[in-house]
């Protein structure tokens, strides 16, 4: 799922491709649609492409659909800053200073083994349910892979690179923003592109298990309830198209607009 | 010279053990600021004690879980489901990777449908599978291991196709029949992609795994131990299943993430992964 597969995909996908992915889609979309109607299995839990794409116009006509979504991308990016603010001056401090490193690796080796969803509980007895919660699980969903990629970067950075400015007589400051964050910086927007879709995750988890009263991921949980399958696949929709909209359009634009034009990306695999 | 080897050889040892006693020490110094910040905090009373346990009762109702068998049977069940569900993604990915790696067709029919299916969070298509297979075990498994198939797929689908045209040819030209090519070019070549796949797959695996025991309703299992700890506002017990949670985690880490990691890039000196 990196720019290297989209490259490579894109290049693949010649005409015959083109047809044979088309056709694939179709055939998939008419045996669900057939299975569907046969009747095998109860039309609640397997609901046409048809009546999924009314609930989808429908949901998205009288804006309810919008606000959940607006919600959901509210404590998703919120979480995903605080991991930004948190992680990334943390993780340059843990590759700068010895002593911040000798500190805090420790605890991030022992905490990072612990999946989010573990902390939902907890956070939900001494947050309850709602916004916080969730913001917070989603911070520290994220901070992880921010922490940890922008420590390796930071620490990555060709020391001959350093050197050399270190030679041309640049001090502490011009060092760290002239070639240190620059050099880092592959490894950085890596780590907010693994922290995004850690959040993503964490956001639509959280949501369903600290059920407030709205969200994506809340809708899914809630349609389950009253056998609207209709709702849980146009939600489902919804939710992938975010996510592939940041994966590819906003992480893959920053990656073009930096470490591709500076001819980093072999350094950005990782 | 002699002096100088003899008191070398007698203070190494000495030294070894200082050394070691220093990692330890600067290893538990941050554990032992927390543990020490969380103490003052929960004995302080800004909190209700049953909200904020002290390490102290922590501690004892993590032994007496333990004592009573009832933590290592959730812990046993969490990871056999873990290992069941990954089980299952890794022989249904790595089947359908290494088909779409070696034939075009496969390729333009699996990818599409993949590369939908891929980037909706796993746990989304949690209530539906509760729908489709009811709640309970087998809803849990199929979760998981349909959610850690997609990085296995996805790498070893990238290292099929990176393995190098001329070694094809050349096993081709030395009259390498389809099944040694496969077992003595390919799928070496492809290792290292397939062994990165196989690790995030499990990582993939255990971090959903936790969320999928909560909500599928399962009877034993970690995630099931601290959500039903909840109710009962048992947070010390739920302090308990989170650390055993922790060192299931680390111990998947350490013994499996690290050692494949480790393998792949001394044996082939390769970091590229994909996510």
């Amino acid at each position: 799922m990196t720019a290297k597969t989209s490259q490579m995909t894109r290049q693949q996908l010649s005409n015959r491709s083109m047809l044979r992915a088309g056709v694939t889609l179709i055939v998939a979309a008419a045996l669900y649609e057939a299975l569907s109607y046969s009747g095998i299995f109860p039309r609640v839990l397997l609901p046409t492409i048809q009546t999924i794409v009314v609930t989808l116009y429908g949901m998205l006509a009288d804006g309810s659909i919008l606000v959940h979504a607006a919600a959901t991308l509210y404590r998703v990016l919120f979480g995903f800053c605080l991991a930004i603010v948190v992680g990334l001056p943390l993780g340059i401090a843990m590759a700068r200073f010895k002593p911040v490193e000798n500190f805090f690796l420790p605890l991030v080796s022992a905490l990072m083994p612990i999946p989010s969803f573990a902390l939902v509980p907890l956070f939900m007895l001494w947050f309850g349910i709602g916004n916080t919660t969730t913001v917070l699980i989603v911070f520290y969903a994220a901070t992880f892979p921010m922490l940890f990629n922008t420590w390796s970067g930071v620490r990555s950075v060709n020391p001959i690179w350093l050197r050399a400015a270190g030679c041309m007589g640049a001090d502490e400051k011009r060092l760290f923003w002239k070639v240190i964050i620059p050099g880092a910086s592959p490894f950085i927007i890596t780590g907010m592109r693994q922290a995004f879709l850690r959040a993503w995750i964490a956001v639509v988890g959280a949501e369903m298990i600290a059920a407030s009263d709205f969200g994506l991921g809340w809708v899914i949980f809630d349609a389950k309830e009253f056998l609207q399958t209709d709702v849980m696949m146009a939600s489902l929709v919804v939710i992938g198209l975010i996510g592939f909209v940041f994966e590819r359009v906003v992480f893959g634009g920053i990656e073009r607009a930096t470490i591709l034009r500076w001819g980093m990306v072999r350094a950005a695999k990782g | 010279m002699q002096d100088a080897v003899t008191i070398a050889v007698a203070r190494a040892p000495q030294s070894r053990i200082g050394d070691q006693l220093r990692v330890v020490a600067r290893n538990a110094f941050p554990f032992i600021v927390v543990g020490a910040i969380w103490e003052i905090v929960a004995r302080s009373g800004t909190f209700p004690r049953k909200l904020f346990p002290t390490l102290e009762d922590i501690a004892r109702s993590f032994v007496d879980l333990t004592l009573s068998g009832i933590l290592p049977h959730h812990a046993l069940d969490t990871v056999i489901r873990l290992l069941s569900g990954f089980f299952l993604a890794a022989v249904i990915g790595l089947t359908i990777g290494v088909l779409m790696g070696r034939s075009r067709r496969a390729e333009d029919i699996f990818l599409p449908l993949v590369s939908i299916l891929a980037p909706i969070p796993g746990l989304a298509y949690t209530p539906l599978f509760l729908l489709w297979f009811g709640p309970g075990e087998y809803s849990a498994v199929l979760l998981v291991a349909f959610v850690s198939s997609f990085p296995i797929i996805y790498n070893s689908w990238t290292g099929v196709k990176a393995v190098k045209e001329i070694w094809l040819r050349s096993a081709l030209a030395m009259g390498a029949d389809d099944r040694r090519m496969f077992s003595h070019v390919i799928l070496p070549g492809a290792l290292p992609y397939i062994l990165t796949g196989l690790r995030l797959g499990l990582a993939q695996a255990w971090r959903i795994l936790i969320a999928v025991e909560m909500l599928a309703a399962v009877p034993w299992g970690m995630g099931w131990l601290i959500f039903g700890a909840r109710e009962f506002l048992n947070t010390d017990a739920m302090m308990a299943g989170v650390v055993v949670i922790a060192l299931i985690g680390l111990a998947l880490e350490k013994y499996v993430f690290q050692k494949i990691e480790n393998y792949t890039v001394v044996r082939w000196g390769m970091v590229e992964a994909m996510e």
